[in-house]
């Protein structure tokens, strides 16, 4: 009945979540729709069958009719009570997680996500799950208020800081979806975006031993994987472009101006602070935005990432 | 052009139509600012009530370092002043000017008592290192939330004592207008609004005093 | 000029009534009495301040309209398009908080608000006149908080200040939470001086039943005025002191709550929502009836609805904090309350088009602002029924879909009231005539840009389009240009508006007392009014709405001499009309 307004929704890859969603959104817009027209009808109709003839028009004294005024307060509370027990079912199956659920642990920064997994895997702005299986996202923030929304699963939920929320889904099909982030969180709060992969469960399973077996390979390729995963990219760029923090091409042993108007060479130590305690100095021309990644690196991973920056010459 | 009625009075502003409606509409107004005023300390309480219910043993604890027998000495100098200001209005009801001029003197005096105390009780906190939030630095009462209860301790006791000092400045103002003699049984309104606006000040410190001081 | 006198009957007090035409007024006016800068400056009249009000208004509507078009001219591109992603930030929060609080919440019950309700009443002047003008001076020193801010790092945060975002943040939120602070206090006193005036100034004759819809809706607003906007004004100082002494009451790594801050806010921002759209409903009632010649139908469901709405209202806070973490069943329960909020709203709109039925439609300029509202308004009342419910408003919440639903209320409401209001008193307050043709064209710009501007936005956001976004994925980029494009039109209309009625001011026809042949008090005076409004305290015999009743009975009754001041008790009204 709600096919109508399906061109509003993109198309549902969670049913098990949406599914109520989308019936429900059918049915509001169907029912909205017709008491719209209703109205509109009736208002033009009324415009023109009684237009102004003469300024010495009479109009007749009619104060209320009780019948009609008590008809048209209790159907629409009746709708409401439908719309609200329908809205209430749907919430209430969100928010219940079947057993079987498979957890990933989701941690929100400016400006990304880190997904963990049972065995230790990391994976930054892409989230790999598998198909026709309930998967359990237990959130939390690094710093704001941020929140995960996947259109495509109808579900969202906001990330706090110092608190665990959650959210589950259950994607039936290999494929790909959007994730936004859908509280203001600053500067790039519109390039905090991720994606979910959806694998068949065998590929997901194949996915996640590569990733447990991961973690080797050189320093300065472990130092790459990091700066993906703990989102330095999303403000650092490789390649020299402009975004909001200085580009880490060139960066080893590039001399730079600083905004009280020092000038350092960015060797080891100094990038070992910016990360550390990133207001100490700040390169002129930027604004101090970043968090400190205390507690977030260890001092392998940080003597990991300076290799790689190393490796990035101009 | 005809005349609206015939209590006409000097005191009667142009777009009344007599002094009781003036008075009927200037009590009104000020219960209306009343109602006001309480919604905006609701807004505290309401904080309190969301970190008493979740930290009580704090509140408990921290409730011991304020100084319940100078509370109490300003709970009842309060009071006392309520008194007076009452008197102060029943005064200027029957006519008695000079009456009127002692009790506001005696209001003003007993709110000047209460923020020496206030002020005492501050003064003696600051020196122990009880500053709000970030700042807070007392060794004697080491829990993670303590900060948080002297932030709702300070802002609800400052507002308090904020208010106290704007009845101050009315209350003056009333008794230069009473040296005047501009107040009699068929005008007294500055007064009774003053009243009713003291009323309030003493009224919410009645509800600070046990919430704050004789936590159990 | 007939005298007559009502015969005392028992305890009823004697009444010596006049017939009175409009046309015997005085030729002075409120705009002629007193002249220059200073006198403006330093006025107690309502009527100079409701236009200072009206003024400012203006100006902050101007500056907040062209953010907007930056904001939209921005999202022509799904990347950068000519500002820098902070200063889109900037400027979403800053239309956001001027047409918040110096717009919506002041323009109607301030601007038109002061210039009617006196007159409406039959009362010289509001309740406390020089309160009224302290309220316009501390609009303006609020006002220059917040250009302080504007000049000083401006502000980043978004007009929701939600924390921890905005106890971190380095752009001045200070300044305009002091600023908005201050604000509020012009809106306290401003609806504190209304509900004053309502009781206490009525002309005789004005029972609560002959009450002006317009009144009941103002009423309404000052009761929401005085209970919610003081949890504001203690919301903004514990945010203040959050930053200024990190008290970490809305800190959680202190033990405190961020969501706490939410509360807080919204107890507040919800029921100003309604002090921003129940004064346009005031609006609607009187112009439909004037234009449609007809009473009002059903007058006490359209009254009590407002003060139904402005309870309710304070009930339903939590519905904008479905996906916040709160609790379960506070969840619940303001899904639920927010139903109920809808139905008075509902009964409303029903009504009016009811009023229309055997009517006698002139479709002139507010009329044709009215039949927008109405449409308009209808969206975004559905749509509001879509964000309350809970499965939906989990996919909706934080999208263009909410955008599009708010500014449908608020602007497709509210600000298309305003205008209904602006052109319907227009003659009154100016005493000029606006080229009706203009005005239409006008009109149907407006209607045209502003479904075009956000009709786009519900299907992107319904799409998973979110708000408060910079960038965006090129699948929204045709409804964000569309969207753009509109927003274009919108500005046009908006400009063409202000042309005319300037042009109204220079040069217009010289208005009548009674254009529209309203049955309304305030049109019994002269166009503009004398500086008094009435000069007599009128006596009030009809209804405002009796429009069965013939013109020539709308004569004002002059009372010569009583001692009442408008308690429906003291004056025999059945006496005084039966003469």
């Amino acid at each position: 009945m709600g096919s109508l307004f399906d061109f509003m929704l993109p198309e549902l890859k969670s049913p098990m979540t949406g599914a109520t969603t989308d019936a429900l959104m059918g049915f509001i817009h169907i029912v909205s729709f017709i008491i719209l027209a209703g109205v509109t009808v009736a208002m033009i109709y009324f415009a023109i069958k009684y237009r102004r003839r003469s300024d010495d028009d009479k109009t007749p004294l009619i104060t209320h009719n009780n019948k009609l005024e008590i008809t048209w307060s209790v159907i629409p509370l009746l709708l409401v009570f439908i719309v609200f027990g329908w809205g209430y079912k749907g919430w209430l199956n969100l928010k219940s997680v079947p057993d079987n659920a498979y957890e990933i642990q989701v941690s929100a920064y400016k400006w990304g996500w880190t997904f963990s997994y049972e065995n230790g895997a990391q994976v930054g702005n892409e989230v790999h799950v598998p198909a026709g299986q309930p998967v359990k996202l237990v959130m939390r923030s690094e710093d704001v208020i941020h929140s995960f929304f996947v259109p495509d699963y109808r579900i969202k939920q906001d990330v706090l800081p110092n608190r665990y929320t959650y959210v589950w889904f259950q994607a039936e099909e290999a494929g790909e979806s959007q994730v936004f982030c859908t509280e203001y969180c600053g500067t790039s709060h519109s390039d905090m975006l991720a994606k979910v992969i959806v694998h068949t469960p065998e590929d997901f399973e194949n996915w996640l031993s590569e990733q447990s077996s991961g973690g080797g390979g050189t320093p300065a390729e472990r130092g790459e994987n990091l700066i993906t995963l703990q989102g330095c990219v999303t403000c650092h760029s490789v390649d020299g472009s402009q975004k909001i923090g200085p580009s880490f091409q060139g960066l080893y042993g590039r001399e730079e101006t600083m905004s009280d108007g020092s000038t350092i060479t960015a060797d080891e130590n100094y990038i070992r602070e910016s990360i550390l305690d990133p207001g100490a100095k700040i390169v002129e021309g930027y604004q101090n935005q970043m968090v400190s990644y205390e507690g977030r690196l260890s001092d392998d991973d940080i003597s990991d990432i300076i290799e790689y920056i190393k490796t990035l010459e101009e | 052009m005809a005349n609206h009625s015939t209590t006409q009075t000097a005191h009667v502003q142009h777009h009344f139509v007599d002094g009781d409606q003036q008075f009927d509409t200037a009590k009104l107004g000020m219960w209306v600012f009343l109602v006001n005023e309480i919604l905006f300390f609701g807004g505290l309480f309401m904080a309190y009530i969301v970190y008493r219910a979740w930290y009580p043993e704090l509140f408990t604890e921290a409730a011991l370092e304020l100084n319940t027998f100078w509370g109490a000495v300003n709970t009842i100098v309060l009071i006392g002043s309520s008194l007076t200001v009452a008197m102060a209005i029943r005064s200027a009801q029957k006519n008695q000017t000079k009456g009127l001029k002692i009790n506001l003197l005696i209001t003003i005096g007993l709110a000047i008592v209460f923020m020496v105390i206030k002020g005492f009780e501050y003064s003696h906190k600051f020196h122990l290192g009880i500053f709000p939030g970030q700042f807070y630095s007392y060794e004697g009462l080491q829990h993670a939330q303590a900060p948080i209860f002297f932030s709702i301790y300070y802002m609800m006791t400052g507002i308090h004592a904020l208010h106290v000092i704007i009845g101050i400045g009315l209350m003056m103002w009333i008794y230069v207008r009473a040296r005047r003699g501009e107040f009699g049984s068929d005008y007294y309104t500055p007064v009774e609004m003053t009243g009713l606006y003291w009323h309030l000040v003493d009224l919410i410190w009645i509800f600070l005093f046990p919430l704050l001081y004789l936590i159990e | 000029m007939a005298t007559a006198e009502a015969s005392p009957s028992g305890n009823m007090k004697t009444l010596q009534v006049k017939r009175y035409k409009p046309s015997e007024n005085p030729k002075k006016t409120y705009l002629t009495e007193e002249k220059g800068l200073w006198s403006w400056l330093t006025t107690v009249d309502h009527k100079k301040i409701g236009l200072m009000y009206l003024g400012s208004v203006t100006f902050f509507f101007l500056l907040g309209g062209a953010l907007a078009l930056l904001l939209r001219t921005e999202l022509l591109t799904p990347a950068k398009t000519f500002i820098e992603a902070d200063t889109y930030n900037q400027f979403f929060t800053l239309h956001g908080a001027i047409m918040v609080f110096f717009v919506l919440v002041p323009s109607i019950p301030a601007a038109l608000g002061n210039f009617i309700l006196p007159m409406q009443l039959g009362a010289k002047d509001v309740a406390f006149p020089k309160l009224n003008l302290t309220s316009f001076y501390i609009y303006v020193i609020g006002a220059v908080f917040t250009f302080i801010a504007l000049a000083n790092n401006g502000l980043d945060t978004g007009w929701t200040f939600y924390t921890p975002y905005s106890t971190d943040s380095t752009s001045s939120v200070i300044w305009v939470t002091l600023g908005v602070f201050i604000l509020g206090f012009s809106s306290i006193l401003t609806g504190t001086n209304f509900i004053a005036t309502i009781h206490k100034m009525r002309a005789p004759g004005i029972t609560w039943g002959k009450l002006p819809l317009n009144l009941w809706a103002l009423y309404a607003t000052s009761i929401i005025q005085i209970l919610a906007t003081p949890v504001l004004a203690i919301t903004l100082l514990l945010l203040t002191m959050e930053r200024v002494l990190g008290m970490g009451i809305f800190d959680a790594s202190m033990g405190g709550d961020p969501i706490l801050f939410q509360h807080f806010f919204w107890f507040y921002s919800h029921p100003a929502v309604y002090i921003m759209i129940v004064p346009g409903f005031g609006i609607i009632s009187e112009v439909i009836t004037t234009f449609s010649k007809k009473h009002i139908f059903g007058y006490w469901a359209i009254a009590l609805s407002s003060l139904a709405i402005a309870f309710i209202g304070f009930l339903v806070w939590g519905h904008h904090m479905f996906t916040s973490g709160q609790s379960g069943v506070a969840t619940t329960i303001f899904s639920f309350l927010t139903f109920l909020v809808g139905i008075p709203t509902g009964i409303k709109i029903l009504n009016w088009v009811a009023t229309l039925y055997k009517g006698s439609i002139e479709m002139k300029t507010p009329m044709i602002y009215v039949f927008i509202f109405l449409f308009l308004f209808s969206i975004g009342g559905f749509t509001g029924i879509m964000l309350g419910s809970l499965a939906a408003d989990i996919h909706l919440h934080d999208t263009y879909y909410v955008v599009a639903h708010f500014h449908y209320v608020m602007m497709g409401g509210t600000l298309i009231a305003l205008l209904a209001g602006i052109h319907y008193w227009w003659p009154k307050m100016t005493g000029k005539m606006y080229n009706e043709f203009q005005a239409k064209i006008g009109a149907a710009l407006i209607f045209i840009g502003f479904n075009m501007t956000f009709l786009p936005q519900f299907i992107m956001g319904s799409q998973g389009m979110p708000r408060r976004y910079y960038n965006y994925i090129d699948q929204f980029t045709i409804f964000h240009q569309t969207s753009t494009l509109g927003s274009y039109i919108l500005g046009v209309g908006f400009l063409l508006i202000a042309w005319y009625l300037f042009r109204s001011l220079m040069s217009g026809e010289k208005a009548p007392s009674n254009p529209w042949g309203s049955r309304g008090l305030e049109w019994q005076a002269t166009s503009p009014p004398d500086l008094h409004n009435f000069d007599h305290t009128p006596v009030v015999i009809h209804g405002p709405y009796d429009y069965h009743k013939p013109m020539e009975e709308f004569q004002l009754g002059l009372a010569n001499s009583h001692n009442g001041h408008g308690h429906a008790e003291d004056i025999d009204v059945e006496k005084v009309s039966a003469h």
